[in-house]
């Protein structure tokens, strides 16, 4: 899923500086699973908010909805009956959905509450960890399952480098290294013999090298 | 034991401290309270095992907050006590109360005073 994290709550307030009517919008999607940007962080941030400007003595009115996603126009619609009775919004959806807000409401500024950090998994309650960087283009069934373009600092093809110290990356100590991993794993399952095989020179067009990117499915248009 | 504590207190009971939500903790301060402390039972002697280790990390987090909101994180707390240790609660109430006497009145609840 999308990882998120909420941003600095003096971020958000000096965003709204100007306004007295907003909504904070959330989403039930990624950002509710790793607990960023759902009904309930919306609850906290409105709550924060509030607390802040009042002690100002400068209320602010918060209008507090929580969309089932962000990233979708058929539940961006269910604002449109009241959108335009604030005078901005600060979305708490990751970062595709602030924008696709945005896009849909162009006559108030969306504000961004949360920082949208990488694709990843819990590894534990409370703890993210990025595993993929939509490359667009999987090497994974070469590599045992361990994604060379996220866990290797320096997305090497054929690991590891020289930086690689008993098992940890010279990056940060604390973080393994992909290719030890990925030795690791395929020493595990008796097949080192994939490591001789050569990835060849990625064609990064299809990541972000290439722009922004877009997958049209003819099958599925209306 | 007929022990009393500062009037000022007000009790709201929940079944665990584990049930202390940090939205609930944040709407007290909302609805004017000048300082929260949530009286939890022993570390390690949970009911529910873990619900008072729960709250004193929700407690944290709204301690953060309320820096972050200029309300000042010194007007929340979390004390630990039995139940059988009603002097220690009326302690905690009366530490409570006497911090929160030297901070002053919230500033929220001051506006919400004069908006009436």
């Amino acid at each position: 899923m999308v990882i998120g994290e909420g941003k600095p709550l003096q971020d958000v307030l000096a965003m709204v500086s100007q306004n007295k009517k907003i909504i904070v919008a959330g989403c039930r999607g990624c950002v509710t699973v790793c607990c960023a940007g759902g009904e309930k962080e919306v609850g906290v941030l409105s709550a924060a908010l509030n607390l802040a400007r009042q002690k100002d003595d400068n209320p602010i009115e918060i209008h507090e909805v929580t969309l089932e996603r962000q990233c979708d126009t058929e539940y961006l619609e269910q604002v449109r009956s009241f959108i335009d009775e604030y005078e901005a919004v600060v979305s708490i959806a990751c970062g595709a959905g602030v924008q696709f807000m945005a896009e849909m409401y162009r006559k108030i500024p969306i504000y961004p509450g949360i920082n949208t950090n990488f694709i990843g998994v819990t590894e534990q309650q409370g703890v993210w960890a990025e595993r993929c960087q939509a490359c667009g283009n999987c090497k994974l069934h070469f590599t045992g399952g361990i994604c060379p373009v996220t866990r290797c600092a320096k997305r090497l093809m054929n690991g590891p480098c020289g930086g690689s110290t008993q098992g940890k990356c010279e990056v940060d100590p604390e973080t393994t290294c992909g290719w030890q991993l990925i030795y690791d794993v395929l020493k595990e399952q008796g097949r080192l013999d994939k490591l001789e095989h050569i990835i060849p020179v990625s064609d990064w067009s299809t990541s972000r090298d290439g722009g922004p990117r877009r997958i049209v499915r003819e099958d599925l248009k209306l | 034991m007929r022990l009393s504590y500062p009037v000022n207190i007000k009790i709201i009971k929940v079944p665990c401290t584990g049930k202390v939500d940090v939205l609930y903790l944040l709407k007290m301060f909302q609805n004017g309270a000048d300082g929260v402390f949530v009286a939890g039972c022993m570390e390690g002697d949970c009911h529910f095992l873990t619900g008072n280790l729960r709250a004193k990390k929700r407690v944290e987090y709204v301690r953060r907050i309320l820096d972050e909101t200029g309300i000042g994180g010194e007007r929340i707390a979390m004390y630990n006590m039995s139940a059988a240790q009603a002097t220690r609660f009326v302690e905690a109430a009366r530490e409570m109360t006497e911090r929160i006497r030297e901070l002053g009145p919230s500033p929220v609840k001051k506006i919400m005073e004069e908006v009436g």
